[in-house]
């Protein structure tokens, strides 16, 4: 039991670092289901996308050229947004938008396509083999001696965090108070109406879109230096379960896609220290499993009524 | 033509092209490859700029141009002629003449038998799907748990096919009742998803279970299936066994042993799409449709749609577990590897491309997806990407599949 506190602390900071990729990546799930009701399945790929693009930029500058690391991350997430936003603006423009108004299965099957194509395009441009991403960000925030057990704190977890909680700080601000945040709002509870009293519904979708894609790239890029390894088939395990997240959190709802993000993360890093590790993407299975069955609107999500 | 109209076609192109631009420079542009010196960029910005021009060129030209609408012929959408009959007797025709032609080559044979297991899989998927409306996309866990069940009660207890395949269905169907019983009172598109985690549970734990699944090596040395009880392999497995081919006083040819399997797949093909449609005759079938249509109104019937639903869903599942029963005894070994997601996404595929609940476009997308690879070997990479593309450009084009059924329709006198 001497260790049990320390590892503790350490599976927490773990936990919360990879939480933080999931409520990033869930909040484009939860935003467009929360205004058209489709679960947009395409969005792990996305956030692949995103990882891809971020190690182009790398590679295209040169970690050698002796320009100093933080100056790379930020180019690297500049270039990242910018494309994958257009990718996920693109995704419904093409894919989404024509189908609106058809039944549910459409669209998804739809979105399922795209996330098929977006994933073999990826490995034909760049092969499916792991593709290491340069080590960036060294070093640990801190790192202390808890009766014979280190516990750490790396400095590109310590990024992920505190990047994440600007994020999620501004993204909250910005749909609380931001005109286009108040349409987005309007536009989640009632669309039709929205549209009749002058909002420009196409353009609210497509920001979503843009917005979550944005997130999902700053996802993508940080675990990219953080892991310092992509392939071509992380969106798909990612986007699953940053969806887990959302619905977790109550789909529709952008606080809960935050706080279902960091539960699932420590879910997932407490399960993995305690069983063998193959089983570690079972627990998060699992748990949506479990979750759809006891409470299907999610902790912060209201019960869904339906309208005929 | 006004001035604004022409200025906003030519903002439209450059808006066009700029998006082209940011999507392929980046991408289709510069390639990353690992080479002995660590990560290299290729570029090459051919394509790119080609497809910028297109997209530039196409959206200044296609404004001008007037598309003409394509009418269809009322002969093909009022039902003028009663085809389900002539398609029906082709298939079987066609199915069990070629192998006789010159094209019943023994490579060929497998082929079929294989596009065979992947009709009985779609026509399974095409009752979830197609008739009741429900998104499963974890089809290959029942297919796995077919496969998986004969497999280990061959191993154990020595059952012969025919024995484990009713065994088979019915393990992948109570599966699919333990799984669908608490998940189909949820929205539609929760069952998506769930049934996806499913699938990639059912996976996992055939990769990790050892002592059951013996792992990613999987299960080998399964027996093939017999016929009229006569074994069709070279040598009788039980001693002094008689094969199928020393009752008939032939010589053992691997080929004919191949013609047997793609037989009895055949037979089993058959088998399902008789039963399939005859289940979609009966009042629960209709139900089924009814409640794909509008739920609300189907539950003020007194109708129950959790009950209908899982009726839909376990027997769906029941035939992919025939499939993998199948499947098992067609190669004689199963690993965790052949069922895959992807797998559950051809399947899928499959049932959009030839129309959601319409059996012979089902047959007909089966054919098509299986086969195609077969004779277009250097488009292998390229294979997903197309399905892929295909099952996008269908939903935004064609969402009623290449073959969609005739829908029987009674108009309201107004």
């Amino acid at each position: 039991m001497e260790t049990f506190f320390p590892q503790f602390l350490q599976q927490l900071i773990n936990g919360l670092s990879l939480g933080a990729i999931y409520a990033l990546i869930a909040i484009g799930y939860t935003m467009v289901y929360g205004i058209i009701g489709m679960i947009n399945f395409a969005h792990g790929e996305i956030y692949m996308i995103g990882a891809y693009v971020g190690l182009v930029t790398l590679t295209a500058i040169g970690t050698a050229a002796g320009y100093p690391p933080w100056l790379l991350v930020v180019a690297a997430l500049a270039i990242a947004i910018m494309v994958t936003s257009t990718y996920g603006w693109a995704v419904e423009r093409c894919a989404y938008r024509s189908l609106r108004g058809s039944p549910r299965l459409v669209p998804l099957i739809s979105a399922i396509g795209m996330s098929i194509f977006f994933q073999n395009y990826v490995v034909i441009l760049h092969s499916s083999r792991d593709l290491s991403v340069p080590e960036l960000i060294t070093g640990r925030l801190f790192s202390m001696d808890m009766g014979g057990f280190e516990v750490s704190m790396s400095n590109s977890r310590a990024l992920i965090l505190i990047v994440t909680v600007v994020l999620m700080v501004a993204v909250t601000l910005f749909i609380r108070h931001a005109r286009m945040g108040r349409a987005c709002r309007a536009c989640s509870q009632d669309i039709r109406m929205a549209g009749l009293l002058g909002i420009d519904v196409n353009k609210v979708i497509s920001f979503t879109f843009i917005l979550g894609a944005l997130l999902a790239a700053i996802g993508g890029v940080l675990i990219g230096l953080s892991i310092s390894k992509i392939n071509p088939f992380i969106g798909f395990l990612a986007g699953i379960k940053a969806f887990t997240a959302a619905v977790l959190g109550g789909i529709g709802s952008v606080p809960g896609a935050m706080l279902g993000g960091a539960l699932l993360g420590l879910v997932e890093t407490f399960a993995s220290a305690f069983l063998p590790t193959e089983y570690k993407d079972m627990v998060s299975f699992g748990l949506l499993i479990v979750i759809l069955l006891i409470r299907p609107s999610g902790l912060l999500g209201r019960p869904e009524v339906e309208k005929v | 033509m006004r001035e604004t109209t022409k200025t906003k076609i030519l903002k439209d192109a450059f808006i066009a092209a700029a998006v082209t631009a940011v999507l392929t420079f980046p991408m289709v542009g510069m390639r990353l490859n690992v080479e002995s010196t660590g990560l290299v960029l290729h570029k090459n910005f051919l394509w790119p700029t080609v497809a910028v021009l297109v997209v530039f060129l196409a959206r200044l030209v296609l404004p001008f141009v007037l598309i003409p609408k394509v009418s269809v012929p009322a002969a093909w959408t009022q039902k003028a002629v009663d085809y389900k009959k002539w398609w029906l007797g082709a298939f079987v025709v066609l199915a069990l003449v070629w192998p006789f032609t010159p094209l019943g080559s023994g490579a060929m044979v497998t082929a079929m038998t294989m596009a065979m297991i992947y009709i009985l899989l779609a026509l399974g998927l095409n009752i979830v799907v197609g008739y009741a409306g429900l998104l499963d996309l974890g089809h290959a866990a029942f297919y796995a748990i077919g496969a998986y069940t004969y497999a280990l009660l061959n191993l154990h207890f020595g059952l012969g096919f025919w024995e484990a395949l009713p065994l088979a269905g019915l393990s992948a169907g109570l599966f699919s009742i333990l799984l669908g019983f608490p998940i189909l009172r949820l929205r539609g598109d929760y069952l998506a998803i769930v049934t996806l985690g499913f699938g990639e549970i059912v996976r996992i734990t055939l990769n990790n279970w050892d002592s059951l699944t013996h792992g990613p090596d999987g299960i080998n040395n399964i027996s093939k299936p017999t016929l009229l009880g006569y074994e069709i392999t070279r040598r009788s497995r039980v001693e002094d066994g008689t094969t199928l081919w020393q009752a008939l006083g032939i010589d053992y040819n691997h080929i004919y042993q191949q013609l047997v399997l793609y037989f009895i797949a055949f037979l089993l093909v058959v088998v399902a799409a008789f039963l399939i449609s005859r289940l979609v005759k009966m009042p629960v079938g209709r139900a089924w449709e009814a409640l794909r249509e509008d739920e609300i109104a189907c539950r003020s019937l007194a109708l129950n749609p959790t009950i209908i639903k899982l009726t839909a869903f376990s027997l769906g599942c029941m035939f992919a577990g025939f499939a993998g029963a199948f499947y098992a005894a067609f190669l004689g070994s199963v690993t965790p590897a052949s069922f895959e997601f992807i797998e559950s996404a051809i399947i899928l595929s499959i049932v959009v491309l030839g129309g959601m609940g319409s059996q012979r476009g089902v047959i007909l997308a089966a054919l098509a997806l299986t086969l195609l690879p077969e004779f277009a070997r250097g488009f292998a990479e390229y294979r997903m990407l197309i399905f892929g593309a295909v099952m996008v450009l269908m939903m935004v084009w064609r969402p009623q599949g290449l073959w969609p059924a005739s829908r029987r329709r009674v108009e309201l006198p107004s």
